[in-house]
């Protein structure tokens, strides 16, 4: 039965992928019967390209994409480069789980609460400084050129990068590397860059793939902080398939079908860059140059970090404040009157979209660890294992944009009666789930010592025996955690809700994302800290639970890391 | 005591890669002896023992065949063919206690108050007496060595394989838990076999010794002559 588990995981997790862009496409070109679309056209194209601003569109896209992905990995990067084996990222490493466990929309929203024009940045320096005594009339977040968007991406991105970059780090022998090019000579940052960055890349490569792809086709920040009029390319195909009249859909489908393009080509663009600067930097490196002590590289790099963190912890306390606030008076650095009224107003109507967000998240976590477990071990009993062909599978929902295959999945779930259901939904927030949770299970399964296992076998105990009684307990630190991830990921989710639960289920992430569009600050600050609260109770029982379990059991703590 | 029989290794070739580590192999090991292959790091000893429990890294192509009491056990799956094996590290279960490693080690099907017997029973014959709910990470390197023997033996293996388990113990207590081991072995009339580097521990096993060569040639030193060491390393 193992045996099967692989092909069973593709099928449930790559199926609808390849469906749904199937479903997506002939839309594009005209075919759609159950909406009257039975011939090929090229209509919905030349309806599309004759779309007033679609250039604009394009540009903003691409423009916030591309500037958002080399942001991020610039800092993360730069920031590892110079401050390497020293005390910035011991904190930085303790710091990664709460900001990286916030979904993308409370993300956004803080970031809103804090930079637009009455947010808390303006607030903290007015009037005394700024002379303003009502908040200034200019576009902040949103602005007319993206840059919120751009920063809210950013907040977002690096600590994900981060975590990827210290996990590489962790399996190269990055030390020993730096300590040789460090005693030839040269200056810290100048070796990272040299000797540590080439070993890790292929490593991270493909994380910064799905980095971009993500920024270029991103929906529910951009609802948030991109421009109206006209907005990035992806929110603007998500409302031509809202749109009441049926016959946009094929102008949605061929949109969608557009950012799938877009998406590819920049990928294929970024492809190149990467090789360009490989060839470049064979160079760079053979030139010999030692750089310097690093040590202005090194502020810049930590102020740099410093500023993303700080930024992302106080947008979540500025929405954990607002959900407090009764009064909070322009230009108040802090609420004058206090309540928990907020909360208590609001219970009955979080109730539902609080439970549904729950379950859902819940279940496709469920079913995203049995499927990388039943694969992993698999693996193992039958020692296949996946190359790195493997690898580019388990990324293909990372790295397809969601609304380039989301419509299509919405109309295989039609197809089999399953739409708008709760099992679609949760089906729909697997597709995403389990690449996360395959990434996060994956080395800590495949690093224990294979003698533990061999050791039992030689005990008397069958293959069964010894997953449930020595591998599964001893890794159970890493499976919850890998549960928590896909948790935290469900719960972020607003394109698949929307699309899977065909409209009928609200969650807290579209619940925030409909109210974050001119709501009141208050009740937008309680759906999107609870929001973010969600993850983190999630991460603390994975943190918590097995630390309690085995308190008595000293050995049990190397298998913490 | 149940009466063991002899683990017979026949014609058994060991090669990685077209490469051949162990050229022909043959080797008896009766009833209570101590039998020794020897060789440097690399040479295909270690693959030898975990092919003989049945659970080699099929990276490499290994031929021949194992006999244990009579039985051809060469494609039994690892957990039918009551083999225990004792590793450089003692690989406790660290989510386990002490005797719930030792359980883990009792056939099934046996009850509760005989498993609760024959760990209490184990522990002692360890001179760990009363130790079944401590926390095999706060165990000493002695202690934690003679558990994962202990633990073994519950599993009534009908073989001992010992893949080099006193390398990572101090000198002092090396020579004491190699004694504790090869006794028990010897009591329990169970052919063991050991694979090592360390000529001191090949002596004190007084069995047969095969050296592992270049190119996989194996060759029989004289039984007697580590025999004879044995006695005089015994004294202890």
């Amino acid at each position: 039965m193992l045996r099967w588990f692989p092909a069973l995981t593709l099928v449930l997790f790559l199926g609808p992928v390849a469906a749904g862009l199937v479903g997506t496409w002939a839309p594009a070109f005209g075919y759609l019967p159950s909406l009257g679309g039975s011939g090929f056209s090229l209509d919905p194209w030349r309806q599309l390209f004759a779309q007033p601003g679609l250039g604009k569109s394009l540009a903003l896209s691409l423009g916030t994409g591309f500037t958002a992905t080399l942001i991020s990995l610039g800092i993360v990067l730069g920031f590892l480069a110079s401050c390497h084996g020293r005390r910035p990222v011991v904190l930085v490493r303790r710091l990664l789980a709460p900001l990286l466990a916030v979904p993308h929309v409370a993300v956004a929203i803080g970031f809103a609460f804090l930079a637009s024009p009455s947010g808390w940045a303006a607030r903290l320096v007015s009037p005394w400084a700024t002379g303003w005594d009502r908040p200034p009339d200019i576009a902040t977040a949103p602005d007319p050129f993206g840059i919120a968007l751009v920063c809210g991406l950013v907040l977002k991105e690096v600590p994900f990068l981060l975590l990827i970059t210290l996990g590489a780090l962790g399996q190269t022998p990055a030390d020993r590397t730096l300590a040789v090019a460090r005693s030839l000579g040269y200056g810290p940052a100048t070796a990272w860059m040299k000797t540590v960055l080439p070993l890790i890349w292929p490593q991270i490569r493909l994380p910064v793939f799905a980095v971009l792809a993500f920024s270029l086709s991103v929906v529910d920040m951009a609802l948030v902080l991109a421009p109206g009029i006209p907005p990035p390319l992806a929110p603007r195909i998500l409302r031509w398939f809202n749109d009441p009249e049926l016959g946009r859909h094929f102008l949605a489908a061929a949109g969608a079908s557009l950012q799938f393009l877009l998406v590819a080509g920049s990928i294929a663009l970024l492809y190149g860059g990467e090789r360009l600067t490989a060839r470049l930097g064979r160079r760079w490196i053979a030139a010999g140059g030692r750089g310097h002590s690093g040590r202005i590289g090194r502020r810049a790099g930590m102020a740099a970090m410093l500023l993303v963190f700080a930024t992302g912890l106080a947008g979540i306390l500025g929405m954990a404040v607002w959900s407090l606030a009764r009064r909070w008076r322009w230009p108040d650095a802090l609420p004058s009157a206090w309540t928990s009224g907020n909360w208590m107003r609001q219970a009955d109507a979080l109730a539902w979209p609080g439970w549904t967000t729950v379950t859902v998240a819940f279940a496709a976590a469920l079913i995203a660890i049995a499927l990388v477990l039943g694969c992993l071990e698999n693996e193992q009993r039958n020692g296949v294992t996946p190359g790195s062909r493997g690898l580019w599978l388990i990324y293909a929902p990372l790295l397809a944009p969601q609304i380039g295959f989301l419509f299509g999945v919405q109309v295989l779930f039609i197809s089999v009666g399953l739409d708008g259901s709760w099992a679609a939904l949760v089906w729909g927030h697997l597709l995403f789930v389990l690449p996360y949770v395959f990434l996060a299970l994956a080395d800590p399964w495949r690093r224990l010592d294979e003698r533990y296992a061999r050791g039992a076998r030689c005990l008397g105990a069958s293959p069964d025996r010894v997953f449930w009684r020595i591998k599964l307990p001893m890794l159970l630190r890493p499976v919850l955690f890998a549960l928590a991830v896909g948790f935290a990921v469900s719960v972020g989710e607003y394109l698949p809700t929307v699309f899977a639960g065909g409209g009928r289920f609200a969650t807290l992430t579209t619940e925030a994302v409909s109210l974050a569009s001119g709501g009141d600050r208050r009740v937008i600050g309680v759906y999107s800290f609870l929001q973010a609260l969600l993850p983190w109770i999630g991460f603390m029982l994975a943190i918590g639970v097995p630390a309690w379990f085995y308190r008595q059991r000293r050995g049990m703590k190397i298998f913490a890391a | 005591m149940t009466q063991h029989e002899t683990l017979r290794l026949r014609d058994v070739t060991v090669a990685l890669d077209g490469q051949p580590l162990i050229a022909g192999l043959s080797l008896a090991v009766a009833p209570g002896e101590v039998a020794t292959v020897m060789g440097p790091s690399g040479s295909g000893k270690s693959t030898l023992l975990s092919w003989i429990c049945g659970s080699v890294d099929p990276a490499f192509a290994i031929e021949g065949h194992i006999e244990l009491d009579g039985r051809d056990i060469t494609r039994t799956v690892p957990e039918a063919r009551r083999v225990g094996i004792l590793f450089q590290d003692d690989l406790l279960f660290p989510h386990l206690s002490v005797g719930e490693n030792l359980a883990f080690g009792i056939p099934r099907g046996v009850g509760r108050e005989e498993r609760r017997k024959r760990i209490a029973d184990a522990l002692c014959e360890a001179e760990l007496t009363g130790f079944e709910d401590r926390d095999p990470a706060t165990l000493s390197g002695g202690q934690r060595a003679r558990i994962a023997l202990m633990r073994t033996l519950l599993a009534e293996p009908k073989a001992l394989l010992l893949d080099e388990p006193f390398s990572k113990l101090d000198a002092a207590l090396r020579s004491r838990i190699r004694r504790f081991i090869f006794d028990h072995a010897i009591e329990r009339g169970l052919p063991a076999l050991l694979v090592t580097h360390d000529p001191d521990d090949a002596a004190a096993a007084g069995g047969p010794v095969l050296e592992i060569g270049a190119g996989g040639a194996v060759e029989a030193t004289a039984a007697d002559a580590g025999a004879s060491a044995a006695r005089k390393t015994g004294a202890f």
